[in-house]
C-alpha cells in the first residue's frame, strides 16, 4: 500500500527533500504556510533588482499534493494526523518538520512600531519597499540595519537597492564575526563604506522613537540616526512554534539524531528547525544534506548526518567574502599565516596546525578565487610553498574532498561521473551530479578536474584546426585573413570540413568580410546559407522575410499573401513573431525574393547563425500595463543587429513591462520594461536546456541599453565556442555572470571601446543579403536545381493537400539497406 | 552519355545537380586538386536529392561531401557512407571532353 510522507514546510530544504522523493512510492503531502511556491532564500536580496517573485522561484515541484497558504496547525501523533488551519487532516506514515526559522528581534524598545521590519522573506522585502516608498524624505532615504552578519550585510545590501543608505549596527566589534576575523573585517569594513554604507560596530541601539513621519534610534554608544525605516536582522533562531511534544536542542530546534530522527521514530527534523545531535545549523548546505539523510532513511538506508562543512564563500556587496575550516584558529597550537594587501584590497589568513603540516582553515576577503582549491585541502597536508606570501601551488586533492559544498559532492563522485562516461564537460557533470548548481563557485574546479581526468577539454575546432573557434577568431581578426584556404594554409591542415568552413566562414563575416557567397566564401557556407533559406527534409527551401519586432502593415502582410499563394507555400506564424514560407525549390528563392525586395521586405537570416528577430510586446503604445515603448526598442535593437553573424544564432525580445509578455528571459539577450528604464537580461535559452536569463544590469536609459549589448554581442561572439549558445558559454564562463559584468560594464579589460567599434563596423557594412544576390547575376546563377537543365522541376518533390495548405510527400527512403 | 555543363561552370570544392534522361539525379563534384567526382544525387538517409549542396571537405584526408541534411559524410571516390560503411550511393563515370563534363 502506498505511504504517506506529510513535509511541513515549503522552504528550500523542504523542497529539496521533495525533488529527491519525486520519484519515489511514497505519496508525498507539503504543508505551505506561505502562499508562494518555494523560492531561493538565499538569494533574497536580490528580489529588489526586479522585484518578480517568479525570478527566485526553485523548480516546480511535480509529484506531490501542495498545500500553499495552509499552515500546519497542529500533529497529532498518537492518530498519526496533521492538521491545517483550514481544517484538513492528512494522515502520515513519516512526517518531515522543515518548518526553518524565524528572525531573532532583539528586545529594543520600540522594536513593534511602523516601520520596523525583519528580514526573512519575500513579503517582508514588499514591506519594507512600501515604507520606504511611503517615507517623504527628500533625497536619499536612510535605514539602519541591526545585525552586521552575513545577513545583515544582505539586508543592507537590499535598502541600497530600494535607493535607501543603510546603517549597519553590530554588536560585535567587527563584522560578520563568525565568519571573519578582525584583519578581514577590517578591510570588508573599508570597503563597503566606499558603498554609501555606514558601520557602527561594538554597539547595538537601545531605542527606536517615532518623530513625526520619521524613526530616532539612538545607539548604546550615544550616536543618534534619524531614519525612514528599521530592519532588524540580527540572527535566527530555530521554529518551533508547531507543538508536538518533543524534546528540544539546548538552543532551540527540534531535537533529532544523526538519522534527523525525532524520539518519535516517524517524525524527522531537517533544515534550520533541526537540532541535530544538539547543534542546529542556519545555513542551506547543511540542510540539504540532512533531507538527503532523511530521503535515504525513509527509503529504508542507513544514511546518517556527517556534519556540516560550515565554510562559506559568498559576494556581499560585490565584495567577495570566503571562510572554511578552523577561520579563528581555536585549535590548540594553531598558526596563522596573514597576507594582508591593503592597497590591493585583499586579505587572507591561512590556519595551520602547529607543525604548519595541516591546514586548518582560513578567511579571504576581497579575493577569494582560491577558495575553492583551499576549502577540500582543510584536514590534509599543505605544500609549504603554499605558507610563502602570495605562494600559491597546484594543490592535489584527496578523493573524498568535498568539491562542491552547496550540495555535498566528493571530487571521488566527480571523477567517477567522468572516466564512467557519464559526463564529459561542465554542464553534464552539473546534471549528473548537481556539483556546481548551488553557488557556482566551484565550477573552475569541475573543469579542472575535466582536465585532469584526462578528458581532453579539447578546444580544437576538428580534425583540421588544433584550434578552438575564440583562437580562430582572434588569429583571422589579428592577421586579417580573408579566405578560408589562407587559413587552413597557414594555421590548419588538410582540407577542410563541415565543421570548419562553415565556423571560419561565420567568423569572417563577423568580421565584415563582405557578401557571405563571394566567390571565396560560398564553398564554405551550409546549405542554408548558401541558398539564404532553411532546407527542409524534402530537399525545398522555406523563406523567412525580416518583420522587426514583429510590426507588420497590412499591405505587406498582403504581398507576403500574395507571394504564398502565387508559389503555393505552405504559410506558418513562428515563435519570432514573423512569417515562414515553406516549399520553395532552389529556383524559385530568386522569384520569390525579387517581389519580396520589391515590396520592401529583407532577409530576415532565419537560415543563419545570425541575429534571428526581436520579440515585441506592444508597450506603452497600446498597453494599458506597459511603461516603455518596447516595440520601438525592439525595431531599433533589430535593425542595428540584423545580419549580425555568430557562434550560434541569436534571439532577442523586449517587454514592455514586468509582465514579460514578449518573453525575454528566455532570449540570449532580453529587455523588459521598467519605470525607470530597461533591465537587461542575458543567457536565456528556451530549446533542449531551457535557462532564464540573467539580469546583466538594470533601471539603465536607452543609450546605455545598447551599448552594454553591443559589448555583450561582441564579447560573445569572439569568445565562445562553435554552435555555443550565450546559455551555454555563460554557464561556462569563468567567473560566470560576475565576470561578464566586470567586462562588458566595468571593462575590466579595457576591450570595451573595441568591442563598441567592432559593432559600429558591423552597422555601418550592413546590406540585405538578398537584395545583393539579386543585383549580381554570378550569385544568381548558382540558384539552380540543375546544371543541365535550368528551371526542369526536380522530379523527387511532390506535394499533398492537408487543411487547405500545400505539404510534403514523404520520401520514400529504399536505398538505405542496413 | 549526358552532357552536365562546361567545366569552366565548376568550382573547385563545390557540387552541381545534373538530371539525367531517365529522371535520376547525379551530383558532380570538383575538388580542390582538379579531380572529378560523381555520385548519386539522392541522400540515402533522407531520401531528398541534395548531396550536390553539400560541403566538400575531407576526412582524414579522404575526400568526401558531407549531406546537408543529416550530415553524413560519403566518400567521393567511392560513395561510401563514413558513419555506416553498410551505406553507400553509387558512384558514376565522369570525364572532361573538348572543355565539357560528360556522364558516360
Amino acid at each position: 500500500m502506498t505511504q504517506t510522507l506529510v513535509v511541513i514546510g515549503n522552504g528550500m530544504v523542504g523542497h529539496r527533500l521533495v525533488e529527491i522523493l519525486r520519484d519515489s512510492s511514497w505519496r508525498i503531502v507539503v504543508f505551505g504556510e506561505e502562499s508562494r511556491p518555494a523560492y531561493d532564500r538565499v538569494a533574497l536580496s536580490s528580489y529588489v533588482d526586479t522585484w518578480s517573485s517568479a525570478d527566485l522561484e526553485l523548480a516546480p515541484l511535480t509529484g506531490c499534493e501542495l498545500r500553499l497558504g495552509e499552515k500546519a496547525v497542529s500533529v497529532d501523533r498518537e492518530r498519526r494526523v496533521v492538521v491545517g488551519a483550514s481544517g484538513v487532516e492528512v494522515q502520515y506514515d513519516a512526517l518531515v518538520l522543515a518548518t526553518g526559522s524565524v528572525p531573532f528581534v532583539p528586545p529594543v524598545p520600540g522594536r513593534d512600531l511602523p516601520g520596523c521590519h525583519v528580514y526573512r522573506t519575500i513579503d517582508d522585502l514588499d514591506d519594507i519597499r512600501a515604507t520606504v516608498e511611503a517615507a517623504d524624505r527628500p533625497g536619499r532615504h536612510s535605514g539602519m540595519v541591526l545585525g552586521g552578519g552575513l545577513l545583515g550585510l544582505e539586508a543592507a545590501n537590499a535598502l541600497r537597492g530600494m535607493g535607501v543608505s543603510p546603517h549597519v549596527v553590530e554588536l560585535a566589534p567587527r563584522l560578520m564575526p563568525i565568519q571573519v576575523d578582525d584583519g578581514g573585517a577590517g578591510l570588508l569594513k573599508r570597503l563597503v563604506e566606499k558603498l554609501d554604507l555606514t558601520v557602527h560596530t561594538g554597539t547595538s541601539a537601545s531605542s527606536i522613537e517615532r518623530d513625526g513621519t520619521r524613526l530616532i534610534a539612538k545607539l548604546a554608544n550615544g550616536v543618534e540616526l534619524d531614519l525612514d525605516v528599521v530592519v532588524f536582522s540580527a540572527g535566527i533562531r530555530p521554529r518551533t512554534d508547531l507543538d508536538l511534544g518533543l524534546e528540544l536542542g539546548p538552543r532551540g530546534g527540534y531535537l533529532v539524531d544523526a538519522a534527523c530522527r525525532t524520539a518519535d521514530p516517524r517524525v524527522f527534523a531537517i533544515g534550520e528547525c533541526a537540532s541535530v545531535e544538539g547543534v542546529a545549523y542556519g545555513l542551506v548546505a547543511p540542510g540539504y544534506a540532512m533531507a538527503e539523510v532523511v530521503a535515504d532513511q525513509i527509503s529504508g538506508g542507513t544514511k546518517v548526518f556527517p556534519g556540516a562543512d560550515m565554510s562559506t564563500k559568498l559576494k556581499l556587496l560585490g565584495v567577495d567574502v570566503a571562510s572554511f575550516g578552523d577561520a579563528h584558529a581555536t585549535t590548540e597550537g594553531a598558526l596563522e599565516v596573514v597576507v594582508n594587501n591593503a592597497v590591493a584590497g585583499t586579505y587572507s589568513k591561512l590556519v595551520v596546525s602547529d607543525d604548519a603540516k595541516t591546514l586548518l582553515g582560513g578567511v579571504l576577503v576581497g579575493d577569494a578565487s582560491a577558495y575553492p582549491s583551499l576549502r577540500p585541502m582543510v584536514g590534509k597536508e599543505v605544500p609549504a610553498a603554499l605558507l610563502q606570501p602570495g605562494g600559491s601551488v597546484d594543490l592535489e586533492m584527496p578523493a573524498d574532498a568535498q568539491v562542491c559544498s552547496c550540495h555535498a559532492v566528493t571530487k571521488q563522485t566527480i571523477t567517477d561521473a567522468i572516466q564512467s562516461g557519464v559526463a564529459c564537460d561542465v554542464a553534464e557533470l552539473k546534471a549528473c551530479t548537481k556539483a556546481g548548481t548551488g553557488c557556482g563557485s566551484c565550477v573552475p574546479m569541475l573543469k579542472k578536474l575535466l582536465t585532469d581526468c584526462g578528458v581532453e577539454q579539447s578546444k580544437a575546432l576538428c580534425e583540421h584546426f588544433t584550434y578552438s573557434r575564440a583562437e580562430l577568431f582572434e588569429i583571422i581578426r589579428a592577421t586579417r585573413i580573408t579566405t578560408f584556404t589562407a587559413v587552413v594554409e597557414k594555421h590548419g591542415t588538410g582540407r577542410g570540413c563541415d565543421i570548419c568552413k562553415p565556423a571560419v566562414a561565420s567568423i569572417l563575416a563577423s568580421l565584415n568580410n563582405g557578401h557571405i557567397l563571394g566567390e571565396t566564401q560560398v564553398s564554405l557556407q551550409d546549405t542554408n546559407d548558401r541558398f539564404l533559406a532553411n532546407l527542409q527534409r524534402n530537399g525545398t527551401y522555406s523563406v523567412v522575410p525580416r518583420i522587426p519586432g514583429g510590426e507588420i502593415t497590412p499591405e505587406k502582410l498582403i504581398v507576403i499573401g500574395e507571394v504564398a499563394r502565387d508559389y503555393g507555400l505552405y504559410t506558418k506564424i513562428t515563435g519570432g513573431q514573423r512569417i515562414d514560407l515553406f516549399g520553395a525549390t532552389v529556383d524559385q528563392l530568386p522569384e520569390i525574393w525579387r517581389r519580396l525586395v520589391d515590396a520592401g521586405f529583407e532577409s530576415g537570416h532565419a537560415y543563419g547563425k545570425a541575429l534571428r528577430t526581436v520579440k515585441s510586446c506592444v508597450g506603452t503604445t497600446w498597453c494599458r500595463y506597459g511603461v516603455q515603448d518596447s516595440v520601438g526598442l525592439a525595431i531599433e535593437l533589430e535593425l542595428r543587429y540584423r545580419g549580425l553573424r555568430s557562434p550560434h544564432k541569436l534571439k532577442s525580445a523586449v517587454s514592455g513591462c514586468a509582465r514579460e509578455c514578449a518573453e525575454a528571459r528566455g532570449k540570449d539577450f532580453g529587455v523588459i520594461a521598467t519605470e525607470n528604464g530597461w533591465n537587461l537580461y542575458v543567457g536565456g535559452n528556451g530549446g533542449f536546456t531551457p535557462r532564464h536569463a540573467d539580469l546583466l544590469v538594470s533601471d539603465v536609459d536607452t543609450e546605455t541599453l545598447i551599448k552594454v549589448i553591443d559589448r555583450f554581442l561582441m564579447f560573445y561572439i569572439r569568445t565562445a565556442d562553435r554552435l555555443q549558445r550565450t546559455s551555454a558559454w555563460l554557464e561556462g564562463l569563468d567567473g560566470g555572470l560576475d565576470h561578464l559584468r566586470e567586462v562588458v560594464v566595468d571593462d575590466k579589460l579595457g576591450i570595451c571601446d573595441d568591442l563598441e567599434a567592432a559593432m559600429a563596423a558591423h552597422v555601418d557594412d550592413y546590406a540585405d543579403e538578398w537584395r545583393g544576390v539579386l543585383e549580381d547575376p554570378e550569385k544568381l546563377a548558382r540558384f539552380t536545381s540543375f546544371v543541365n537543365a535550368p528551371g526542369t522541376p526536380d522530379p523527387t518533390i511532390s506535394f499533398r493537400a492537408e487543411r487547405g495548405q500545400r505539404v510534403p510527400v514523404q520520401l520514400g527512403i529504399p536505398e538505405v539497406v542496413r | 552519355m549526358t552532357v552536365v555543363c562546361d567545366f569552366e561552370v565548376l568550382r573547385p570544392e563545390q557540387g552541381v545537380a545534373a538530371l539525367l534522361p531517365d529522371g535520376s539525379q547525379v551530383a558532380v563534384f570538383l575538388t580542390a586538386d582538379g579531380t572529378l567526382h560523381a555520385l548519386d544525387n539522392i541522400d540515402p538517409f533522407s531520401g531528398a536529392a541534395v548531396l550536390s549542396r553539400g560541403i566538400v571537405g575531407d576526412r582524414g584526408g579522404v575526400p568526401v561531401v558531407v549531406s546537408p541534411v543529416y550530415k553524413q559524410a560519403f566518400e567521393l571516390a567511392t560513395g561510401k557512407c563514413l558513419e555506416e560503411p553498410s551505406v553507400s550511393v553509387a558512384v558514376h563515370p565522369v570525364r572532361v571532353r573538348d572543355g565539357v563534363v560528360e556522364l558516360t
